[in-house]
């Protein structure tokens, strides 16, 4: 049985190339050297990368230890000897985490509606389709600046009124981990939906009417049968947002993000240090350059390795899901 | 039986509205799922009402910049502190250029050392022909001016001096000029990927090459800008031996990177959504595989290329922290590549956190702002519109 399905395999493998072999036989000159260009420019894309990628892993190498990673810079953080980033990596985990939080139930709700309930032709589902592709457009710093003007002085200072109107300092009204995390929610808002909608869609309608069949109210369905199943779209949707915000900067730069803090955040209202923005104000803040150099790459490289970690996993549990998807199907 | 013509009665148009008594069609009253079924479609409203509220917000706090409603001239007219009692309160209000409710806290005596300190420094106002003009006025937002000290006229840009000059002709020029360098960079590579990756690999290979290409996106934008400043600045400098080492050639290389995969994701996408049939036929006729993808596939798909440069476009003008950090930051009216410059984005980054709340300053960032939003939300709209258009015809409905 395996033998013929493996004669039979190679008996086609051998008529396509026989098929190749009399298709090529006509040699192009144009068609081989344009082949070559777009190659290269592949080529060139992914050299780049790699040499990015390398670059800084080589560099940053040497000044990764575990001192650095699990200790604060309580005095001097352009200290090459003394310099950690336990802070940042606190910040940044923190203000992630609490995105998730925020992002995922609107997102995977609106995708719900979307692939579920909306009829393609009316209206709504179409300026909603419209609404999250500009939303997913609109500039990080244009976020940066919504944070600022929403957030922090309209919401935080209406909510400091309310209750805080006996004391005179501001709680809620500045730059805090809070409105940092939700500017980040809006922002990644359009990766968890279409992640989502993915996964929702590559669902095979006969389980839906299967339920259906067994009087099942829609509802039902949807929470018993389908969101189980769309488990691995929506995971695959919070790590491609968590590893897409992790690394931001400009939409924390007025919403939360703190330069120097000698204490780890304690509270929603405290500001925090984050990974991203220490690489910038190490990398255009430093006093000596040269001298702060090991520190700077060894930042980039934990920013680098929590990122691409994430998107890594990512990129693994949606191949996964295409096949089983394909094998369905 | 009741049910059963219950049910034959109904009509495909109102099968949708069950009603929260679930009457309709004979099922039984679920209120609590009629409820959670609303509530679904009231959070997907969420994004639109985000969108909107992120317009609303950053132009709102632009509005007065507008509207022209701003005044930063440094010789006003003053009022003698004797004269306070013959003011309305909304006049003397106004005059101070207090809240209602600042004014409302203040006793007596505040307010006349208030006027006292605007008094003294309309006093000590500098002896300038510059110094009673409405800097933020349209005219000078806009419009070169010969300011004092200088030969000619000028565009110029330097909101923190005595006389604040927000000219902002040359952060326009320098985001356009950044935009160019990167699009002309990214789009010839992104394009070849694309064909390369969607036409012309072997199937198995492009299973690997794909999510490598994109994985570029996975860089952080403040890890591009990074290593444009620390290392590619110094190997471009090198290699071309021009003056600033920072300067629009670098930092719109850098965002080129940026943009890669942007345009390549979206236009590999539009190559394979054109039927496979398309290429079948070239090659039946006896057409190589670069014929095909360059005669057949890619005419078919030109609308979603547009797109995508249209998005590449949008992303590299609202690209923040690689300019910031690689282009060097000076404000300089030029065309010349190989200068410093400085975009509208790196200048909202750099200057927002040192402005006062609701000063001239902090509107006039709000404004470019809100400038970026329209641009980019133009950008997208377009090449939504474009994407849709064509994934109708190819499917051919």
């Amino acid at each position: 049985m395996i033998k013929g399905v493996q004669t039979s395999a190679r008996r086609s493998e051998q008529a396509q190339t026989r098929a190749l072999a009399f298709h090529t036989a006509k040699f192009d000159l144009t068609s081989f050297f344009f082949t070559g260009l777009t190659g290269l420019a592949t080529l060139i894309i992914l050299a780049t990368l790699i040499t990015i990628l390398g670059n800084v892993l080589w560099h940053g190498w040497e000044g990764l230890s575990w001192r650095f990673i699990s200790s604060s810079a309580k005095k001097d953080m352009f200290d090459v000897e003394k310099a950690g980033v336990l802070p940042m990596i606190v910040g940044t985990s923190a203000r992630v985490i609490l995105m998730t939080i925020f992002v995922i139930p609107v997102g995977v709700i609106t995708a719900i509606y979307l692939t579920e309930y909306a009829h393609a032709t009316s209206l709504f589902p179409r300026v909603i389709r419209g609404a999250i592709s500009n939303l997913a457009g609109v500039p990080s710093i244009v976020f940066g600046l919504f944070g600022l003007g929403f957030f922090v002085n309209f919401v935080g200072q209406k909510m400091d009124t309310l209750l805080h109107a006996e004391n005179a300092g501001l709680v809620w009204g500045q730059p805090a981990l809070i409105w940092a995390s939700l500017t980040l929610a809006i922002m990644t808002l359009p990766v968890v939906i279409v992640a989502t909608e993915e996964s929702l869609k590559a669902i095979p309608v006969g389980l839906r009417e299967a339920s259906l069949a067994l009087g099942a109210t829609k509802l039902e369905t949807i929470v018993q049968i389908v969101l189980p199943q769309a488990l691995p779209g929506i995971l695959t949707g919070g790590i491609l947002a968590i590893s897409r915000a992790a690394g931001e900067v400009a939409p924390i730069l007025f919403t939360g993000a703190a330069y120097y803090m000698a204490d780890l955040p304690k509270s929603l209202t405290d500001q925090f240090m984050d990974l991203g923005y220490h690489v910038f104000v190490l990398s255009t803040q430093s006093p000596n350059i040269d001298q702060t150099r090991p520190i700077l790459f060894a930042t980039v490289v934990v920013l680098l390795l929590l990122t691409f970690a994430l998107n890594i996993i990512a990129i693994l549990v949606r191949a996964n899901m295409r096949k089983k998807m394909r094998a369905v199907s | 039986m009741v049910v059963f013509r219950e049910m034959s009665r109904t009509s495909p148009q109102n099968k949708r509205f069950i009603g929260w008594k679930g009457l309709r069609r004979g099922h039984t009253a679920r209120p609590l799922e009629w409820l959670v079924e609303k509530g679904i479609f009231v959070v997907s409203l969420s994004t639109i009402v985000l969108i909107f509220l992120i317009f609303l917000f950053t132009a709102l706090e632009a509005l007065p910049v507008f509207l022209g409603n701003t005044n930063n001239s440094l010789v006003q007219k003053t009022i003698p502190v004797e004269a306070m009692d013959r003011l309305t309160p909304k006049q003397l209000r106004e005059y101070l250029g207090l809240t209602e409710k600042e004014f409302a806290g203040m006793p007596r005596e505040t307010l006349k050392s208030l006027m006292e300190v605007k008094i003294e420094t309309a006093s000590e106002a500098p002896n300038d022909k510059d110094a009673a003009l409405d800097t933020t006025s349209w005219r000078y937002l806009l419009l070169p001016y010969q300011w004092t000290g200088y030969d000619k006229s000028e565009y110029i840009w330097q909101p923190v001096s005595q006389i604040q000059k927000y000219n902002i002709v040359p952060l326009l020029i320098g985001s356009l000029k950044t935009t160019l360098v990167a699009l002309l960079f990214s789009v010839p590579l992104a394009l070849g990927a694309a064909i390369y990756v969607s036409q012309l690999s072997k199937p198995r290979v492009r299973e690997y090459l794909k999510p490598a290409v994109e994985l570029l996106a996975g860089i952080p934008s403040v890890v591009l800008g990074f290593f444009a400043l620390m290392v590619m600045a110094t190997l471009l400098q090198k290699a071309f031996g021009y003056q600033s080492r920072l300067n629009t050639f670098v930092a719109g290389i850098a965002l080129g990177l940026a943009v890669i995969p942007v345009v390549f994701s979206i236009a590999e996408d539009a190559l394979t959504s054109v039927p496979r049939s398309y290429t079948h036929a070239a090659l039946a006729l006896g057409s190589s595989r670069w014929q095909a993808a360059w005669q057949i596939v890619l005419p078919a798909a030109i609308p979603g290329v547009f797109a995508a440069v249209m998005l590449g476009f949008g992303r590299a003008i609202g690209e923040t922290m690689v300019v910031l950090m690689a282009s060097g930051n000076a404000s300089i009216l030029s065309w010349n590549l190989f200068d410093s410059t400085r975009t509208m984005t790196a200048t909202i980054a750099a200057e927002l956190a040192e402005t006062v709340t609701h000063g001239h300053h902090y509107r006039i960032l709000f404004m470019l702002g809100t400038l970026l939003f329209l641009v980019t939300f133009v950008a997208n709209l377009v090449a939504d519109v474009v994407i849709h258009r064509l994934k109708h015809k190819l499917e051919g409905k």
